[in-house]
């Protein structure tokens, strides 16, 4: 099934932010904003609710660490506690602070690259992926806003003319 | 404007009152002679701090421990062994391979000397090694009397210093807050910051206390050098006539060149503070831009002069109570500890004047940025912390290690402690950005640190001037209360002296607006 979708062009980011504020007022649906740079404050104005990352990542932070004390627990304590130059490798804490510079990368390591992992996971990326912009001047200088249509096309048409827009276009999307 | 309020008024008077009787009474309880540690030892024998004396009994015993385990066993080879040890020690020959005989079975463990005491010929030894023993004990009592008479003399002097060690600690950590706040607020002027304009009399309200502050901390400095206490041990004409390692450094620490040093930091902390606090209020008044030019310059010079007056202060007036020890990152570690501090009672006190209502002008993203800054300084110092900590740790050198080695023994729950309190908890507690932004959660985690860092201090100078004889009582709680008092008065007195705003600076439209 194929439904219409329109697409209004903006030049400027402050025009774009008022768009978006005027639409969400009109309560029409935004899709989705396609831009060329981060515009601060633009996902506050289309009402999405904030990325939960970070929890991501001080959980993935607390697993490296977790990996960290098992893995030299169990080599340097459990497994063959050498004596080595005179370092108490009797239990785990007597030792620790040898342990520490590991501690930490460890959880350094496994809280980045599993954030950037889920993000890469989260937002569909990867090599070879399609490109998703419907207008390749999205990537330039041009803000694009979708929005979609449910038998108000020419009303939604004149509202975007409104606002501002540059070009405004309907699409059939698939 | 502010006006001083009556409350704030009346708590820093009831904290001052209560401050010096608890000071006062720590004078009062120091013992006044080694008759009267004689009482405190002996009343302390029963209870928990008799680990001291006894140990002290055990500590020569312990060298000999396995001797005389080995000693029982060698007196039932006494009695077979002593006819034959006359023959044994016929000629000198003899008698010096039997003493070295003694000495190497002394040395060696109880296993050792079991096994030679199986053997037949080494019988002589273990009955000159019986006979040694028995003079060695008698040796040790005599030599017990002295020791005690200098343990006694030892306690007597720590239990002295208690009094001085609690003030000087409280008086030295309520002036670094401010100085601390006067390196941020440095900073903030030269890195041309945007958002803390509208704080910056706040700022320049709490290092109005270097002034009272720097002189108090001043005069205790001078009463040292007069010998009034004994802070600083390589003070002591006598110490140091038998100390190698203190006459080394005395060309560096010497009372006349310590107090000229303290009178150069003090001088020239004061000297920017009043200078830049003076600008700022004119630049109010004139809207003059070339005076905000001036704090600028001023403050990119101070930081350089900071830089080096902060980590000799930290030399001088922290590390120098332990002589014999030193680390290269201390500066940086007292700083550390004492700028996170100062910008945590930024915060405390900006949240105490916008919930008053006098700071419309101050939002939620200053106090997120403010907490902001005491999570990641509290995670620096802990970075010094450790640094400091695992290198000596690692290479576990005698001269180096013993520092940390008497702080887990005698200060262990104080020394981790710490840790938890200025490390774990901030970490916790502040790394969510919500909570950064909730006043009570500020407040909480602020208490923390501040008491965390008190706590780095007393571990700073008390090993090293009580010794084990630490305790956080009424002298120590007394001496904090009474320098807190102090200082609420003089910085919220500061306070109502100048409008709450300043509105001559060119960045306050942008730090009245600010938002994360």
């Amino acid at each position: 099934m194929s439904h219409k979708v329109i697409h209004a062009l903006y030049t400027d980011d402050d025009v774009l932010m008022d768009a978006v504020k005027q639409t969400r007022k009109a309560h029409h649906h935004i899709e989705e904003v396609y831009t060329p740079f981060p515009v601060h404050g633009l996902d506050k104005a289309m009402g999405l609710a904030p990325t939960r990352i970070a929890i991501c990542a001080f959980l993935y932070g607390l697993t490296g660490l977790s990996f960290a004390t098992w893995l030299l627990n169990n080599i340097m304590i459990s497994d063959w506690p050498q004596d080595i130059g005179g370092k108490p490798s009797f239990s785990y804490i007597q030792n620790m602070p040898a342990f520490v510079p590991v501690m930490f990368e460890e959880t350094v390591f496994f809280a980045a690259h599993l954030m950037v992992i889920t993000f890469y996971m989260r937002s569909k990326l990867w090599p070879f992926k399609e490109a998703e912009n419907p207008d390749v001047r999205t990537t330039d200088d041009h803000f694009l806003m979708e929005i979609a249509v449910n038998n108000n096309e020419d009303e939604l048409t004149s509202f975007l003319k409104g606002t501002g827009a540059v070009e405004v276009k309907v699409v059939e999307k698939h | 404007m502010y006006t001083l309020s009556s409350k704030i008024k009346n708590l820093s008077i009831i904290l001052m009152v209560l401050g010096l009787l608890g000071i006062g009474y720590g004078f009062f309880s120091a013992p006044k002679n080694t008759e009267d540690v004689e009482k405190i030892l002996a009343a302390d024998a029963h209870g928990a701090h008799h680990g001291a004396t006894a140990g002290h009994e055990a500590a020569p015993a312990a060298g000999h421990g396995k001797a005389t385990e080995a000693h029982a066993e060698a007196k039932e080879a006494h009695v077979e062994a002593e006819h034959k040890i006359e023959a044994a020690l016929k000629t000198e020959a003899a008698h010096d391979s039997a003493v070295a005989e003694v000495a190497h079975v002394a040395d060696s463990s109880v296993a050792d000397s079991s096994v030679a005491h199986a053997e037949t010929p080494a019988a002589p030894a273990h009955a000159e090694e019986a006979h040694a023993e028995k003079g060695h004990e008698a040796a040790k009592h005599e030599a017990h009397g002295d020791e005690h008479a200098e343990h006694v003399e030892h306690v007597f002097h720590q239990l002295q210093n208690k009094p001085w060690a609690a003030l000087y600690v409280g008086a030295l950590f309520i002036f670094l807050i401010s100085l601390g706040v006067l390196a941020f607020y440095a900073i903030q002027w030269a890195a041309q910051a945007g958002w803390s304009p509208a704080l910056f009399r706040v700022m320049e309200a709490i290092t109005a206390y270097l002034v009272p502050g720097g002189i108090v901390v001043f005069v205790i400095l001078v009463l040292a050098g007069v010998h009034v206490n004994h802070l600083f041990i390589w003070m002591d004409p006598a110490v140091v006539a038998e100390d190698h390692l203190i006459q080394g450094k005395s060309g560096y620490l010497n009372v006349p060149f310590f107090l000229i040093r303290a009178a150069i930091y003090l001088g020239g902390w004061i000297f920017y503070r009043s200078y830049t606090r003076k600008n700022s209020i004119a630049l109010d008044e004139t809207g003059d831009l070339s005076l905000y030019k001036k704090n600028f310059k001023a403050s990119a010079g101070f930081l350089a002069f900071f830089l080096v007056s902060e980590s000799m202060m930290a030399w001088d007036w922290v590390m120098s109570v332990d002589p014999h020890w030193f680390s290269t990152l201390f500066g940086w570690y007292v700083f550390a500890s004492f700028f996170v501090s100062g910008i945590t009672v930024i915060a405390l006190i900006t949240l105490h004047l916008k919930s008053n209502g006098y700071l419309e002008f101050i939002n939620n993203s200053h106090f997120h940025d403010l907490a902001k800054f005491m999570f990641g300084i509290s995670v620096f110092w802990t970075y010094l912390w450790f640094s400091q900590f695992m290198l000596m740790w690692y290479a576990n050198i005698p001269e180096e290690v013993t520092y940390f080695k008497f702080r887990i023994e005698h200060y262990n729950l104080p020394f981790f402690g710490m840790v938890v309190m200025n490390f774990l908890f901030p970490v916790l507690i502040l790394i969510n950005t919500d909570f950064k932004r909730v006043p009570w959660i500020i407040t909480m985690a602020g208490l923390i640190i501040l008491s965390g860092h008190y706590l780095d201090f007393h571990n700073m100078i008390f090993p090293a001037t009580v010794g084990e004889n630490w305790f956080i009582g009424a002298a120590e709680i007394g001496s904090v209360a009474f320098f807190a008092g102090l200082f609420l008065f003089v910085v919220f007195n500061a306070l109502s002296k100048a409008p709450l705003l300043a509105k001559g600076n060119p960045l306050i439209e942008e730090s009245k607006h600010f938002h994360y």
